[in-house]
């Protein structure tokens, strides 16, 4: 009975698994297929090219065949590079024979993606724009936090909850001000639109509080008889106490930043400062019918992520399980 | 020396408070301040009083964005506190490959909307697209997806005979492509927090009810169910926040919220009039209710929390 049970867990399990997996391996195997093996759809997964020939005597000649009139067929004639080389001859049918060649994988499909619009650019604009923000959010974050999880100040908790509530409020709602904002700033148009206002991060704030005010108290006493100025305790005593809180809120502010699309959308016209995934969004709109070069430019730009994700999954899914834990 | 205390806490909050201040406090507030506007792109708006909101009332499309949005929520909110308590459940039984398991559910939720959004387009494709495939081996006609304005329980019921009338209808099949999308992408992180709070459950519930001979799926109801209920309203409140804003979907996988606007959710609206049509003022006054909505909302969920926790 308990093993019954738990080879239902496993299957279902597995099944769920693949629901999730799915279409990410048909996005890879369809960047790596050719247009034509795409539309043809009898390679569901693996890209296999298909592709005829023309048998007689000792010789095989790849050709294309136009039509088939029954025992003769209509083809074309092709050489090595797949010029054509007669045209519209006549061959019987029954020396044709359809090859397939084992799967082959289109990797320039992703040169071809890569190159056709400038994905290069919008890597380094993105991240140029992540890891800018990036510091940001470490420094403000970090002396804000020193601030309310180890300091006694007046009007300190109202601070606090107005943060907290201002996290609160979705991006929607302020996103046609902003854009008024930032074009009364002259920021329109520029990297401070898609750094600045990103410079600070209430949930990393609210991340460290927790995390200082957790310190034991002796610490900061004992340094503070040996004369340690206040922001010396930040230096010398928090920072190392924090590396791991740091990492985790880094890995964090990178995948948001890197996955950031309505803000950067709205906030940026010019195609030179387009980030990765907006690049990617005019991509789709160009390059809609060319199914295969839009699945390879999906699989690079989600790659470092990916990459990142699989690097640091056990911090990532640690820090997301304690989100549901309230204290 | 003694440290300074009363003026340096303010100096190493004032750089977050600046950036906070200016480009979140300010815009929001500026936000109220355009919805009284006749606000369009550059130069100054114009003092209109409650206009965008009698306009807002009277906007029929308006009107279907939010029916649109409440489709959205009602269904996806539910199917997925649903499907990740039962995956967290299941990946709480077993033993091995747990972590394995654990980073494959969670893979759709760090990838970006704008990519699985591309993806998933392609697996909604009429002709070749993965999703018509799939209904092909269970024998299921191929359907039109992303193209299809009709309502998904009317198809349903249609295709076995009965004809419902027109306010069951129920979402687009084109929406619901897009719930199934936004579902999907979810689960993960969500099944993350509900096994973290079925590992919080202590034992001794489960023991007590074994030696009061309760069955497996007694144990889930009258044990799991109640002791989970915490995690449930977190999950409840922060997934009907976020399906509130969906945006991207919209944006990637239709036509500028077709067929006949019934893909076209409140924020894509509230894009499409801002950034589209330049009413910025009247943009705003739709950003504004919708966030009136979400708080009511969310107060009320938690209201309801209060009164049956555990």
């Amino acid at each position: 009975m308990d093993k019954l049970r738990s080879i239902i867990t496993y299957a279902l399990l597995i099944i769920f698994g693949l629901t999730m997996v799915v279409p990410f391996i048909w996005m890879l195997s369809t960047s790596l297929m050719t247009q034509s093996e795409f539309n043809k759809q009898d390679t569901l997964f693996i890209p296999k090219e298909e592709f005829h020939v023309w048998n007689h005597g000792d010789d095989s000649q790849r050709i294309l065949v136009v039509m088939d009139k029954g025992e003769t067929s209509i083809v074309h004639t092709l050489d090595k590079d797949l010029n054509i080389i007669d045209e519209y001859k006549e061959v019987p049918t029954s020396e044709i024979e359809l090859l397939r060649k084992k799967p082959s994988l289109h990797w320039d499909n992703y040169v071809k993606a890569f190159t056709k619009v400038p994905f290069g650019l919008y890597f380094a604009n993105t991240l140029y724009v992540s890891f800018a923000s990036l510091i940001g959010v470490l420094i403000t974050s970090m002396l804000a936090a020193y601030a309310f999880g180890r300091m006694e100040f007046k009007g300190r908790d109202f601070l606090f909850y107005l943060f907290l509530s201002m996290m609160m409020v979705p991006q929607p709602i302020y996103m046609i001000s902003s854009y008024i904002l930032l074009d009364k700033l002259n920021w329109l148009d520029t990297y401070n639109a898609l750094i600045v206002p990103w410079l600070a991060n209430i949930f990393t704030i609210f991340l460290f509080r927790q995390h200082f005010k957790s310190l034991p108290k002796e610490l900061f006493d004992a340094a503070s008889i040996d004369g340690c100025s206040t922001f010396g305790m930040l230096w010398r005593i928090i920072m190392p106490l924090s590396k791991p809180i740091i990492a985790t809120a880094s890995i964090f502010s990178l995948i948001t930043s890197w996955n950031s699309f309505m803000w950067p959308l709205v906030m940026v016209n010019r195609p030179e400062l387009r980030v990765l995934q907006v690049g990617l969004s005019y991509f789709n709109q160009e390059a809609s019918t060319q199914t295969t070069l839009l699945m390879a430019a999906s699989t690079f730009s989600i790659l470092p992520v990916l990459l990142l994700f699989f690097f640091a999954q056990k911090q990532i899914i640690a820090s997301t399980a304690k989100a549901g834990m309230k204290d | 020396m003694k440290p300074k205390w009363k003026i340096s806490p303010y100096l190493y909050i004032l750089p977050a408070l600046i950036i906070l201040v200016a480009f979140r406090l300010l815009p929001i507030v500026m936000s109220f301040v355009i919805s009284f506007y006749d606000w369009s792109i550059s130069g100054t708006g114009r003092f209109i009083g409650l206009e965008n909101y009698v306009t807002m009332f009277r906007d029929p499309i308006f009107w279907q964005s939010m029916m649109n949005t409440f489709w959205l929520v009602i269904i996806q909110v539910p199917a997925t506190i649903v499907l990740s308590l039962l995956f967290a459940v299941l990946l709480n039984r077993i033993k091995y490959v747990k972590s394995f398991f654990r980073i494959i559910y969670f893979m759709p939720y760090v990838t970006s909307l704008v990519a699985v959004s591309i993806v998933w387009k392609l697996i909604f494709n009429e002709q070749t697209g993965l999703a018509n495939t799939f209904l092909g081996y269970v024998g299921i006609s191929p359907q039109k997806w992303l193209a299809e304005a009709s309502g998904i329980f009317y198809l349903m019921f249609n295709s076995i005979g009965i004809e419902l009338p027109k306010f069951m209808h129920g979402p687009s099949q084109a929406l619901f492509a897009i719930i199934i999308l936004t579902v999907w992408k979810s689960l993960g992180y969500n099944t993350i927090i509900y096994l973290a709070g079925l590992q919080n459950i202590s034992k001794v519930y489960y023991e007590a009810a074994e030696i009061d001979g309760a069955s497996k799926s007694k144990q889930f109801w009258h044990v799991t169910v109640p002791l989970i209920s915490p995690t449930t309203f977190y999950v409840l409140i922060m997934t009907t926040i976020v399906s509130f804003q969906t945006f991207a979907q919209v944006y990637l996988m239709t036509d500028k919220g077709g067929p006949r606007n019934t893909t076209k959710l409140v924020v894509y609206y509230i894009y499409e009039k801002g950034f589209d049509m330049l009413e910025m003022g009247y943009a705003s006054a739709v950003a504004l209710a919708l966030f009136i909505l979400i708080l009511a909302l969310t107060v009320f969920q938690k209201r309801v929390e209060k009164h049956v926790n555990y």
